[in-house]
């Protein structure tokens, strides 16, 4: 019996040190934020980081606005705050500003800020003014956990100077209640002639959402629509543009790129597999809610979110939000890959070829450095690398308002949207299975990643939304767009746009 | 006896009016003989490749300053006609006179941001309240959607905005004007609208014409209205020059080019308000 006593207490003692929970118990009480799981074991975990002492040191920080991001970087500072004795002061800065806000101190030759928030998208223009992440750092079994693609997008041509904490790629959500439903399966066949089920073609999702637009197919007492999109103009439209066109557009028998000939830096723009997108994209207008032509991301998310219509696409947000507590129709989604298109163009024999074809877009995402000329660049990684910690990012995967989204292998474990989450197990098991997919494609399209970046979307933006405007048609706004894009290129010099973009196109040939 | 030190005392006013007036312009016109951008930062010399970028090649500024044009001209005519009527109204005796006036001017003193958020929330054509009410009679206007809708979806907010400030400026006037026109014109009988064409407008023009300008002027650098409301869509219905401006300099950071285009803006502003201004003159004090 004294024998069993002591074997019992010492295999308590040995769990209440060796276990993970043991410190779950000790940081989750203090930092309540972290209680599903409590600290994890890390490089940078709330037990690692309270040996640290940064007392007496300040760090500053640009990020977005709350709380999209915004609210994480401010709630891990106040906790780093506490575990360092670091003094953290964060700015919030609207979406559209983050570039300028860390760009004209940055070409002043200042650093007002140690830590920029920002897009991946900017790394171009931002990396001269970067640190590159230390080997310290991309070393951690954490940085190892970050997918090959997300490495990618963080870095550039094979150095890191973005410190992953998100990961973005535009996908199709739907309305499963609807999709899966027999009886509506059975309405949809008697009236229309065709299988009701998950769009694999934009066609087909044009259809789908036509049917069900403007009617009252949930039975809630209001009209529900189509689908809800990003179409306002210069907020992020042209992502969603993008998102439409890769399946057109991104052939994987031509491969040196997608938005350009790399060899002669000829736009592909206007060819005819981007008109067929934006022809499908004008005809959306008539399946979105009303006013959906001015939806901006946001709109986009408490349309899905809010259960306005059948389908969306772009971001995690709308599907987060759609699957949160509060949502009225959490566990009633859907995600798949975004859809495809029965034929794809072939810039180089200029002919379409009638086979099916289907392209993930690894879209830009949020993304942050560390200034270059800090004087605290140590405090300012370890700070990055303390956000985005096992405890820190199961957290706030959690939260959609957050807008973290899963970047790192492990994300891709259904259980921790069904444990933590409440996920119904067939939703969570689409959902990361969706989410892999992209990853293990070959076919994918990465954001533009240019010197200029911005007048090349900008011109999309304005190109595009003319064409939704019914201002111009979908052939002579690209036409536009493409004429806009030769000038770019010639002001900004097309030996730089070249080398830079022979980067990205070497990501989306596997060649990276 | 030598006053020559007298002109230090000039220095702190000068050196101000150097700094936050001669210095930006001169800056601005040094930065639109520049390329820069962000690939390429820094103060170089390009000569006039922008301005020549921006009279050949650019047909969107010249649009968007038509468009301007049109969207300024309007609103400004409706916060006068609508201001004047306002002030007109609690110039005379009538009851709660001085809460009205307090009540008319609480639009301006709105944060035009946060005003022009909840009139996008107002004119959401699926969320909002205005299409909710108008269902009932069976029509749902696309207020932010439309490309001509939207411009007057603009106009409608710009008119709420600012008139309140036509309103103050014309109710000053109108406080100051002396009582004897109105005694003599009352005396030989004329009419309130004779009265009003005979002696409160006539009287009221030099302050009109002042009122007017102050607010074009305004109107002409309207941004976050758009901004807010539409960015400036559908496509580039509601584009102005000064969202254009901003599109090229802050977001795509064309430094160099939304410099030349903010120059090449501020003196056809300077000529244009300045006939404007001559022909109001003689158009309201031809007598």
């Amino acid at each position: 019996m004294k024998l069993m006593k002591t074997c019992l207490t010492a295999i308590i003692s040995s769990l209440m040190i060796f276990s993970p929970m043991a410190y779950a118990d000790k940081w989750s009480d203090q930092f309540p934020h972290i209680k599903a799981t409590g600290d994890i074991p890390g490089d940078c975990s709330y037990e690692k980081m309270s040996k640290k002492n940064y007392k007496g040191k300040t760090l500053k920080i640009n990020t977005h606005a709350i709380p999209v991001m915004g609210e994480p970087t401010a709630l891990h500072a106040e906790q780093f705050e506490k575990l360092t004795g670091a003094k953290v002061e964060v700015t919030h800065t609207p979406a559209g500003d983050l570039y300028s806000k860390a760009m004209v101190p940055f070409q002043a030759g200042q650093a007002p800020y140690d830590v920029v928030f920002g897009f991946s998208n900017f790394i171009n223009d931002w990396k001269r003014y970067l640190a590159p992440v230390p080997k310290k750092y991309m070393n951690s079994p954490e940085m190892k956990d970050v997918t090959k693609s997300h490495m990618g997008v963080s870095s550039w041509d094979g150095t890191m100077y973005q410190y992953p904490v998100d990961g973005d790629r535009h996908y199709l959500k739907y309305r499963k209640d609807v999709i899966d439903n027999p009886e509506m399966q059975k309405k949809y066949k008697a009236d229309t002639g065709n299988e009701l089920r998950v769009p694999r073609t934009w066609k087909e999702y044009a259809q789908m959402a036509k049917y069900f637009n403007d009617w009252d197919w949930d039975g809630d007492g209001e009209k529900e629509y189509g689908s809800a999109e990003v179409m306002k103009k210069d907020d992020l439209m042209f992502a969603a543009f993008f998102s439409r066109s890769v399946a057109y557009a991104k052939n994987p028998r031509t491969p040196g790129g997608f938005f350009f000939d790399l060899e002669t830096m000829k736009p592909n723009i206007n060819n005819p597999g981007f008109v067929e997108a934006l022809t499908d994209w004008v005809e959306a207008t008539k399946y979105v809610p009303p006013g959906g032509t001015n939806f901006g991301l946001g709109d986009e998310i408490g349309s899905f979110g809010g259960g306005q219509t059948l389908f969306s696409f772009s971001w995690d947000d709308a599907f987060i939000a759609a699957m949160q507590d509060d949502s009225p129709i959490k566990n009633k989604v859907g995600a798949a890959p975004l859809p495809g298109a029965d034929r794809v163009w072939n810039r180089v024999s200029n002919s379409w070829e009638n086979q099916y074809n289907q392209a993930p877009y690894i879209v830009w995402g949020w993304a942050v450095g560390v200034a270059k000329k800090s004087k605290v660049k140590d405090m300012a990684f370890d700070y990055l690398c303390f956000f985005s910690n096992g405890a820190n990012h199961q957290a706030d995967l959690a939260i959609g308002r957050f807008g973290v989204n899963p970047f790192k292998n492990s994300d891709f474990d259904p259980n921790i949207y069904i444990n933590s989450m409440g996920w119904d197990p067939e939703i969570a098991n689409s959902y990361t299975q969706t989410l892999l997919d992209m990853e293990k494609s070959n076919n994918r399209v990465f954001p533009l990643r240019v010197p200029g970046v911005f007048e090349f979307t900008s011109a999309v933006a304005t190109g595009t939304s003319k064409a939704l405007a019914g201002q111009l048609s979908p052939q002579e706004a690209l036409d536009e767009v493409a004429k806009e894009w030769e000038a770019i290129v010639s002001r900004v010099g097309k030996k730089a746009v070249q080398d830079a973009y022979a980067v990205g196109v070497k990501m989306e040939d596997n060649k990276l | 006896m030598n006053f020559k030190h007298k002109y230090f005392f000039l220095f702190p006013g000068l050196f101000v009016l150097i700094g936050i007036l001669i210095f930006p312009i001169i800056f601005v016109v040094r930065l639109s003989l520049s390329g820069w951008n962000s690939y390429n930062p820094g103060l170089d010399y390009i000569g006039l490749e922008n301005y020549i970028r921006l009279f050949t090649d650019d047909p969107r500024f010249w649009e968007s300053f038509f468009r301007l044009s049109f969207l300024s001209v309007t609103t400004v005519i409706l916060q006068y006609v609508i201001g004047f009527a306002l002030a007109h109204m609690v110039w005379k005796d009538i009851k709660f006179k001085r809460f009205f006036r307090v009540l008319f001017l609480v639009p301006m003193m709105t944060t035009p941001v946060i005003m022009t958020v909840i009139w996008r929330t107002f004119f959401h054509e699926s969320l909002g309240p205005v299409n909710d009410l108008l269902s009932v009679f069976g029509v749902a206007p696309k207020w932010l959607t439309d490309p001509v809708i939207a411009k007057f979806t603009v106009i409608i907010v710009e008119v709420w905005q600012w008139t309140p400030f036509m309103f103050l400026l014309l109710l000053a006037g109108l406080l100051s004007l002396p009582k004897e026109p109105f005694l003599a014109a009352a005396i030989d009988g004329a009419s309130p609208v004779r009265k009003f064409i005979y002696v409160t407008f006539p009287l009221m023009a030099p302050i009109s014409i002042g009122a007017i300008i102050i607010r074009l002027i305004e109107a002409s650098k309207i941004m976050d209205t758009v901004y807010v409301l539409t960015s400036g869509g559908p496509g580039t219905s509601t584009e102005t020059s000064s969202f254009y401006i901003f599109i090229k300099g802050l977001r795509e950071f064309q430094m160099g080019y939304a410099a030349s285009m903010s120059f090449t803006y501020l003196i056809i502003m300077i000529i244009s308000l300045t006939i404007i201004a001559k022909v109001l003159t003689k158009v309201l004090l031809k007598e």
